[in-house]
């Protein structure tokens, strides 16, 4: 009689058992939905209110090879008071950094109530042997980073090997230690809506305090609609588990008005409670001087020229 | 606490986010105070010498004074069309009448401001509808049967097509421009002249089309606008100069205009009525689901003959959808009509309030538990606050009447079967939405329900290409596409 054959070590279990219900999303309803939210008109001192929020949400990014300790420390005095004329506007939430400049990012940012966040885990392609990445992320936590940003492994996603992806956000998540933990789903390279919703259920599942769009690497970046199905498997997870995540797009988000755009969508499928830098982000790099020239163009009723807001 | 929230120290969210303001401009509507009758052309005073109020439901503002037709006005209109018709634009080479529709449907794409801020005044509904659907959809259907005028002998090979003359036409108060738009857009394009009937509490937008239509230079004589109440459409209907009526309204009118026009000859369509099921499967995408249920009910605050009034769950995540559907009416935002972030407008008329009020208590004796969202409803005009009513059985008031209202009847279903045999049974016949992600299900269901329109994980679309209409008590004949052409003309094989 034929044996039965030994399961080699290691092997896939499939996703599903480990959610109650993954669940579909429909692509024309969702995107649909997200343009009809964009219409929303925020005016006055609503509008005032949602750029302090966008300012106070902002994790405030470079992620450029040319990135040196001059150019990081430049980011980190925005960071802290991004508008030097005005002190009423608040510090950013977080500078976001490559590994090798979280010292210097510690350093500069020391006393205030800037983050620090730095990508890890191979960021941006995620291709690298586990071991690397969890190395990298106990190097950066060791270096003072106080929140991950780590990349899911897509080639692993995309070929149907979930369980390596969930396996690996474990890993890197127990990696973190106290260090807060999010998780870039690269939602440009999946493809469909039904996999986003996948990643995020999976990435919530193992461990993630954040789920992420993008990496600012992979063109379409965050948008409306991709925002609004990860925010509806956040709102999911809620309801099933009672489990708080947060949600950070990033990539693309350049103008205050889409800044609006995002707080109305997370406003009206999270509520109020959402509202919080603990639980939302932007990652962008140049939103925050529209931002900052909107503030005063709402309190002055004029518009000043780029040149009069600091470049970083 | 979240273990989130122990390790960080915790930033407070917001405690509130109320939206400011955003009204569109409302100077952009310069009304007079009195309209006539427009009947050749020109706006008449009527022979009735009688006046009405078109009041705003949202403020109870009179808007304007409008002329109540009587039988001898009526009579002058249809003579008027009628010599319009005899005249020319029968004898019209087919392309210069299809001049005049493009014509037509860029005016109303140009004045589309001006528009939409009336019919949310007039009307009720809110402006991001009536500027975002109505308006775009009514060019749209101009624009579309402006390309059939020239074509009828290919939409009709080998019958040889003619325009049937004078139509009648009366239409209801929830879409006014855009009804008008399905009415007299085919009509003009197959070569007929007109007489347009708008509802009597929202006249303002035709009369504001009569002006286009001057500026469409369109002869004179060939759209004629009589307003009034019922027995002015009444007087239309008897009317023998007529040749063919189109009637979009109540089940109950649509009925007694059948019985007038027997044995008449004149041709007839009706749009009346409607009970759609809006049926939700286990393997929807539920938030999308969601969606389509409140797009499907509380748009127009439910004043739509297809709305999705029953909701048929899937009983396996029924507990699931109503907490989603709850969660999203809390969302809604009821007020000012012209208000940008309005969801929800006014109900249209004082009647219509005391009707859905009516139908709401009976479903509370009934036994059905009543949900509605805290909202604040303002003091002057009529408003009625979004509503979901669960434990509903098949036998109650509010789930066989149409309310015509932001009334929402939940049901259940276990299987695909009892899902058709559920939706079917209602003497209606208008619409049906199903929601499933497997599309060998959303075929096989399409082909049972009894529905003029089946929509697949959306609902209440249109598009002037699509033909809409219903079975049985919700009416006959086809609007929109090739088929919306038929009823307005004449064939030489029917002969």
């Amino acid at each position: 009689m034929a044996q039965t054959p030994v399961l080699p070590r290691g092997f896939e279990l499939p996703l599903e058992p480990r959610l109650p219900r993954i669940g579909s999303v429909d692509a024309v309803a969702l995107e649909e939905r997200a343009a009809t939210l964009a219409k929303r008109s925020i005016k006055k001192d609503s509008k005032l209110k949602a750029y302090d929020l966008a300012v106070r949400m902002m994790d405030l990014t470079t992620l450029e090879g040319a990135d040196t300790p001059g150019k990081v420390a430049a980011l980190c005095s925005k960071a802290m008071r991004p508008d030097p004329v005005d002190r009423s506007i608040p510090p950013v939430a977080a500078v976001c950094v490559y590994p090798n400049l979280v010292p210097t990012a510690k350093l500069r940012l020391e006393g205030s109530d800037v983050k620090v966040a730095s990508v890890a885990t191979y960021f941006p392609s995620g291709q690298a042997p586990l071991d690397v990445k969890v190395t990298e992320v106990r190097e950066v936590v060791a270096a003072g980073a106080d929140e991950v940003d780590m990349v899911i492994d897509r080639g692993a996603f995309l070929s149907g090997r979930y369980a390596k992806v969930y396996d690996e956000i474990v890993k890197v998540k127990e990696a973190c230690g106290a260090a807060h933990l999010k998780v870039i789903l690269e939602t440009g390279e999946l493809g469909t809506y039904d996999n986003v919703r996948r990643a995020s259920l999976l990435a919530m599942a193992a461990g993630a305090d954040f789920i992420k769009t993008s990496t600012g690497k992979v063109n379409p970046a965050a948008t409306l609609p991709v925002t609004l199905c990860m925010l509806e498997a956040i709102r999911d997870v809620y309801d099933e588990t009672g489990r708080i995540v947060g949600m950070k797009p990033a990539g693309g988000i350049r103008t205050a008005k889409q800044a609006i755009q995002y707080l109305v969508v997370l406003h009206e499928t999270l509520g109020l409670r959402w509202l919080t830098p603990d639980l939302f982000r932007f990652g962008a790099s140049s939103l925050l001087n529209d931002v900052l020239m909107q503030i005063r163009k709402q309190k002055t009723g004029r518009y000043q020229s780029p040149d009069y807001f600091t470049i970083d | 606490m979240s273990e989130l929230e122990t390790r960080h120290s915790p930033v407070p969210a917001l405690t509130e986010w109320d939206y400011a303001p955003a009204p569109e401009a409302r100077e952009i509507v310069q009304l007079e105070k009195r309209y006539g009758l427009f009947i050749g052309g020109k706006f008449l005073k009527p022979r009735s010498g009688e006046w009405f109020a078109s009041v705003s439901p949202s403020s109870e503002e009179t808007l304007a004074e409008v002329a109540q037709a009587n039988e001898k006005d009526v009579d002058v209109a249809v003579k008027a069309a009628r010599a319009a018709f005899d005249d020319g634009w029968s004898k019209l080479a087919a392309s210069e009448r299809a001049k005049y529709l493009f014509r037509i449907a860029r005016l109303l794409q140009e004045r589309s401001r001006e528009l939409a801020v009336l019919e949310s005044l007039d009307g009720g509904k809110p402006i991001r509808e009536s500027r975002d659907v109505d308006l775009p959809l009514a060019a749209a259907h101009f624009f579309y049967y402006a390309g059939w005028a020239d074509k009828l002998e290919y939409a009709f090979p080998a019958r040889k097509p003619k325009p049937v003359g004078v139509a009648g036409q009366i239409i209801p108060w929830n879409f006014p421009l855009l009804m008008l738009a399905w009415k007299i857009a085919p009509a003009l394009a197959c070569g007929n002249t007109v007489v347009l009937k708008p509802a009597e509490t929202t006249p303002l937008t035709a009369l504001f089309f009569a002006d286009i239509c001057r500026q469409a230079e369109l002869p004179p004589g060939v759209v004629n606008i009589v307003t009034g109440d019922g027995s002015a459409g009444a007087a239309l209907v008897k009317h023998a100069g007529v040749d063919k009526i189109a009637f979009t309204g109540s089940t109950e009118v649509g009925k007694a205009i059948q019985r007038e026009l027997a044995g008449t000859g004149k041709k007839l369509t009706l749009e009346l009525g409607g009970k759609a099921a809006n049926i939700i499967f286990d393997d929807a995408a539920l938030d999308q689901a969601v969606e389509g249920i409140v797009n499907g009910i509380y748009f127009n605050q439910g004043h739509v003959c297809c709305a999705g009034s029953r909701l048929l769950v899937q009983e396996s995540i029924y507990e699931a959808t109503v907490a989603k559907l709850k969660r999203r009416l809390e969302t809604l935002r009821l007020g000012d009509p012209l208000d940008k972030n309005t969801d929800i407008g006014a109900i249209n008329s004082k009647m219509q309030l005391d009707k859905i009020t009516e139908l709401v208590e009976s479903g509370k004796q009934e036994g059905a538990e009543i949900y509605q969202p805290p909202c604040r409803l303002p003091e002057k005009g009529y408003w009625f606050a979004p509503t979901v009513f669960t434990n509903v059985a098949q036998s109650y008031r509010i789930a066989q009447e149409e309310i015509f209202g932001p009334v929402l009847s939940v049901l259940t279903f276990r299987t695909p079967e009892e899902a058709v045999e559920k939706a079917n049974n209602t003497p209606y016949g208008l619409s049906a939405g199903v929601w499933t992600e497997k599309g060998s299900r959303i075929l096989w269901m399409a082909d049972k329900l009894r529905a003029g329109v089946v929509w697949a994980n959306t609902f209440n679309r249109f598009d002037p290409a699509s033909p809409f209409g219903g079975y049985r008590e919700s009416g006959f004949g086809r609007e929109g596409g090739r088929h919306g052409l038929e009823p307005y003309l004449t064939f030489e094989d029917a002969a």
